[in-house]
């Protein structure tokens, strides 16, 4: 099979380029593109990517392939090599590092600016701070975010205003902390949600809800916060 | 909280929610206009404009568009020039030509709508 893998080493190339890698892979099998790409890494020690846990865990090697985000490690070639040929591209947006590999900072600055962890003053009753299970259900579809960032990084709102606008997966977490009814922080979160950038550069296009190797809906929690803000407003 | 000194209302919401309702309002004018042309047919003259327009809940009712008109169009193309256009000169200047085109809409909509 005909892999097209981008490569750029900061440190010898003057600008990024298109490597052709021929990979012959065993009949029979439907390989996962990460194992393609660790394929061709036996070959090629240089290749350079993030990848950890391989079973769509950890978030760390999220890449492009054949123009969609998602994890290398849980898509099968099959399903985006479609035309017989699997290009691999770093996700979109992010300054390369080298090869596959991006700089996420300001990815973490988005998430880090959200606050994402339980802020509440009042001392626990007991040895935990208990919720009902209808409560505890509330925070299904939005803890379960891995950060690997191919949300963001398919968003244009994202790309244009990224220091900006939170960015679906930053608003994923937001919510999850706005609906987690342990939380104090309700009105510090939205005062500081409530301007023309941080939420409201979604245009609802929903790229996010696409590529999220989770399943998971981005738009919908970003739908909640602006209802949240406008009930908060009138 | 990021803040922009020249966004329409400096909040999300009230952004989202002049948005909303300027639609709502170009939406209305636009039904009245199809309906009345519909009905009155295409051989439209002078006197039939001026009688439809002229009349005082149609002057209101033209005002109230061309402002909300004026509200959305600065929403939508702030929106878009902050979007695209990354050197804050040229967003500045691009921002400043549809502010005065704006304004002249809505001073000239006035003259037109009680000028006469």
């Amino acid at each position: 099979m005909l892999v097209s893998v981008y490569r750029y080493n900061p440190e010898t190339d003057r600008e990024p380029y298109m490597q052709d890698v021929e990979v012959s892979l065993p009949e029979g099998k439907d390989l996962m593109v990460l194992d393609v790409l660790n394929l061709i890494k036996e070959r090629d020690q240089s290749l350079s990517y993030r990848r950890s846990c391989r079973e769509g865990v950890c978030g760390s090697d999220g890449v492009n392939m054949n123009g969609k985000n998602g994890l290398a490690c849980i898509t099968p070639v099959s399903e985006v090599a479609t035309s017989g040929k699997l290009v691999v591209r770093p996700l979109p947006g992010l300054p390369v590092i080298r090869d596959l590999v991006v700089d996420m900072g300001v990815f973490y600055k988005q998430y880090q600016r959200i606050k994402p962890y339980l802020q509440n003053a009042t001392p626990a009753g007991g040895r935990e701070r208990l919720q009902s299970p209808e409560d505890r259900a509330k925070l299904d579809g939005l803890y379960e975010c891995i950060l690997c960032a191919c949300c963001s990084t398919s968003c244009p709102s994202f790309w244009w205003n990224p220091e900006k606008f939170v960015g679906p997966s930053g608003l994923l977490q937001a919510y999850r902390f706005l609906a987690d009814t342990r939380d104090e922080a309700t009105e510090e979160r939205l005062a500081d949600l409530d301007d023309p950038f941080s939420v409201f550069r979604c245009r609802g296009i929903m790229n996010c809800v696409s590529v999220c190797p989770k399943g998971l809906n981005p738009t919908k929690a970003i739908g909640h916060i602006r209802d949240m803000l406008l009930s908060r407003a009138t | 909280m990021v803040t922009n000194v020249l966004s329409y209302g400096r909040s999300g919401v009230a952004d989202w929610v002049v948005q909303r309702f300027s639609a709502l309002a170009l939406a209305a004018y636009t039904v009245v206009m199809v309906v009345w042309l519909a009905v009155n047919g295409s051989d439209l003259t002078f006197a039939q404009w001026q009688g439809f327009i002229g009349q005082t809940w149609m002057r209101i009712f033209t005002l109230l568009t061309i402002l909300a008109l004026a509200g959305h169009a600065w929403i939508g193309l702030w929106t878009v020039a902050t979007d695209y256009l990354k050197k804050g000169a040229v967003r500045v200047a691009f921002l400043g030509c549809v502010a005065i085109s704006l304004f002249v809409y809505v001073v000239w909509g006035i003259s037109i709508l009680w000028g006469f």
